[in-house]
């Protein structure tokens, strides 16, 4: 750490951290739902349930990349933050925007499209957060040095923004509300996030690897245009069965199948790095989660996604068990992996100790990623034989659900390994060890 | 990575490339929407209609649901639920069947999911029931493949 201003990131992580055990503890509930349906079904129903869930997870992932930036721009900018205090302010109306949307849910005060359920006042706040946030680091960077990476972070983080935008938009028209619905959601995890990943990712490597920047940074701009080049035109793969032109099939299966190649780009970028760089740096578990992102991501989003991106194929899968799946482990492989290698990166150096509890940070890291995987497989399993028994035979979709409780029980299984393993991280992130000391012999490449 | 390709030229590619694309998918889109357009002038979106999809909204049933395949996967797909109810040969016992489904619920069955009972006004339900007859009228290439959704 070089510049005071980045401590604002503590905030954000700590934040972004307490909301992770909130959302994985609600996943587990519902996914106890699943197979006990009884449980709370006249007190809190399943969809509320779920909203939680959702909304915890999109709204830590925000505040982990908020937080990302603020570490990451003043020291690629080598300056100090625009303002300290504005981002601390931002913090706190942020997090009291998620807190009142979740206490809002629980009394049913809440609108009616997936992932979007945040009452109008709240998702007006929002575009408060996000102008305040925009203002502050894009005033940082612009007096300051400018480098690619922040260049791609500030275009991700604007594009987060305006996309957002069209949530405000809800026509009576189902069709149009669809199609458009999809500019958020689509265009935020196939496109935007996408910028924001790529960037901290190569934020990482030329900290960790101590690889020439010009190489890293040609890398990120050449991994993002496939990422934008496939994804704009891959959101036809939500538009296959929702009213619109027939098209859609050829342009969404043929652009979305080229989105497996970002991901790809990403798994070697990162490997040849590190095998490059040679340089040694202590902090194992920040490497060992940058590695394990792109890899997850390339299967979570990459082979997941392929697997049901071709129309034929999903029309049989879609709406399905299998996209459950699929939605589990890419978020997981992408979002949460890049934030908490970010996390692991940035937090001893912001709390002046050593790398610390390292063994139980990377074993956070094995149990975690091992129960998603395993979810992942359940879900998948479930998902295939609803797609048999429901698509092709016609069985009605009550009495496919009884053939398939054994693999809720498994994803059940697989979530309560994951709370576990995220509480391994938290507490090996946010704990001091016995070991603290101040950071020395730790200094960043450059 | 290659030689032959520099930084800058990366960066003038991925500019140029992400206007391009883009500017392209606006285009198809707005002729999606003026497709959609067409079709909500042969098949049109009465008050009820948008009033129902208040109604749906209003209670989240997309946190339980699928709707034309998105949504949640807990419970049945609702964009045939007209069809499956027999709407398309029978409109008035399939009004007179969802109507009793949802005042029906919960089913309280030890086990089984339980969909909510919502205290909906008769005007809500009619509303909400328009909402769903018009949605199953969608040309959805023919999806879902069964009427089970
Ligand atoms: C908490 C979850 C939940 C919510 C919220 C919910 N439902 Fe349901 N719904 C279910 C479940 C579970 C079933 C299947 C119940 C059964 O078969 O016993 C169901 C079944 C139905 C059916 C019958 C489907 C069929 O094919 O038999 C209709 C119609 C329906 N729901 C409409 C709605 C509407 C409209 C809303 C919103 C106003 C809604 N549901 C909200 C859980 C939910
Ligand atoms: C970091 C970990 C997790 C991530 C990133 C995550 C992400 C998500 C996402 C994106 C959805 C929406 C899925 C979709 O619309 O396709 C979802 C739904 C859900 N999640 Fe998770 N989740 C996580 C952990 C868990 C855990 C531990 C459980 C516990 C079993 C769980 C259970 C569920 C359930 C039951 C649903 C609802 C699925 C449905 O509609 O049928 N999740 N989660
Ligand atoms: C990190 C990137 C990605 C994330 C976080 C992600 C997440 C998700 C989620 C949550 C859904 C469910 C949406 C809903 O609730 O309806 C979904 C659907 C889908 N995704 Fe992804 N995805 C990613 C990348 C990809 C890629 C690269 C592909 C294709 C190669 C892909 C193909 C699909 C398809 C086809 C669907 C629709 C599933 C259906 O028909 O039900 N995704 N994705
Ligand atoms: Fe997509």
């Amino acid at each position: 750490m070089k510049y005071q201003s980045q401590k604002v990131a503590l905030y954000y992580f700590g934040g972004a951290l307490a909301l992770f055990v909130v959302q994985v503890l609600v996943g587990t509930l519902a996914g106890t739902i699943y197979v006990v349906p009884n449980l709370l079904a006249d007190v809190i129903p399943f969809n509320i349930v779920r909203m939680i869930h959702t909304n915890a997870l999109i709204v830590w992932l925000l505040m982990g990349f908020f937080g990302c930036a603020y570490y990451l721009i003043p020291e690629e900018a080598e300056t100090e933050l625009h303002s300290p205090g504005l981002a601390i302010l931002q913090f706190w109306l942020f997090l009291a925007g998620a807190l009142a949307a979740v206490v809002g849910y629980l009394f049913h005060i809440h609108v009616g499209r997936e992932f979007l359920e945040q009452p109008l006042w709240i998702k007006l706040a929002i575009v408060v957060v996000a102008l305040m946030f925009l203002y502050n680091i894009t005033l940082t960077v612009l007096k300051g040095r400018k480098t690619a990476i922040t260049n791609v972070l500030l275009l991700g983080l604007w594009g987060i923004a305006v996309f957002f935008l069209f949530s405000l938009y809800n026509p009576s028209n189902l069709i149009l509300d669809k199609m458009f619905w999809w500019w958020v959601v689509h265009l935020w995890v196939e496109g935007v996030w996408e910028l924001v990943m790529a960037s901290v990712l190569a934020f990482l490597m030329i900290k960790m690897t101590g690889v020439d920047r010009e190489v890293v940074e040609k890398w990120l701009y050449v991994i993002i245009a496939l990422a934008l080049f496939s994804g704009i035109l891959g959101t036809g793969h939500h538009y296959y069965w929702i009213g619109t032109p027939a098209y859609w099939q050829w342009i969404g299966s043929i652009f979305s199948t080229f989105e497996v190649l970002p991901f790809f780009a990403m798994v070697i970028f990162t490997f040849t790095m590190v095998w490059k760089g040679g340089r040694n740096h202590p902090n194992k578990a920040a490497l060992l989660w940058s590695l394990g992102c792109s890899v997850f991501a390339f299967f979570g989003a990459g082979v997941w996604g392929f697997l049901h991106t071709l129309a034929p194929i999903n029309y049989y899968t879609h709406g399905t068990q299998v996209t459950a799946a699929h939605g589990h482990l890419a978020f997981y492989g992408a979002y949460v992996m890049v934030n908490i290698a970010m996390f692991t990166y940035a937090m001893p150096q912001l709390l002046g100790r050593a790398p610390y509890n390292q063994v139980l940070n990377m074993v956070g890291f094995w149990v975690t990623s091992a129960a998603m995987a395993f979810m992942t497989f359940a879900l998948t399993f479930a998902g295939v034989v609803q797609v048999h028994l429901q698509r092709v035979l016609g069985m009605t979709y009550m009495d496919v659900q009884d053939q398939v409780s054994l693999f809720y029980w498994f994803r059940l299984g697989a979530g309560v390994f994951v709370v576990l393993g995220v509480l391994m991280i938290v507490w090996s992130l946010v704990v001091p060890g016995a070991r603290t000391r101040e950071a020395v012999g730790y200094a960043p490449a450059e | 990575m290659s030689e032959t390709l520099t930084k800058a030229a990366a960066r003038n590619i991925f500019y140029g490339g992400t206007v391009f694309f883009f500017v392209i998918f606006v285009g198809l889109v707005a002729q999606s929407v003026s497709s959609a357009k067409t079709i909500a002038r042969a098949n049109p979106i009465t008050p009820s209609v948008a009033a129902g999809k208040q109604v749906w909204e209003k209670h989240a049933c997309i946190d339980c649901h699928t709707l034309l395949g998105e949504g949640a996967y807990f419970a049945p797909e609702l964009g045939n639920v007209w069809v499956r109810f027999g709407g398309r040969q029978d409109p008035v016992a399939a009004r007179e069947g969802l109507r009793a489904w949802f005042a029906a619920q919960p089913s309280h069955v030890e086990g089984r999911r339980q969909m909510p009972q919502f205290h909906m006004s008769a005007k809500d339900v009619d509303n909400l029931i328009d909402f769903l007859k018009w949605t199953s009228e969608i040309p959805t290439q023919n999806w879902p493949p069964k009427v089970s959704g």
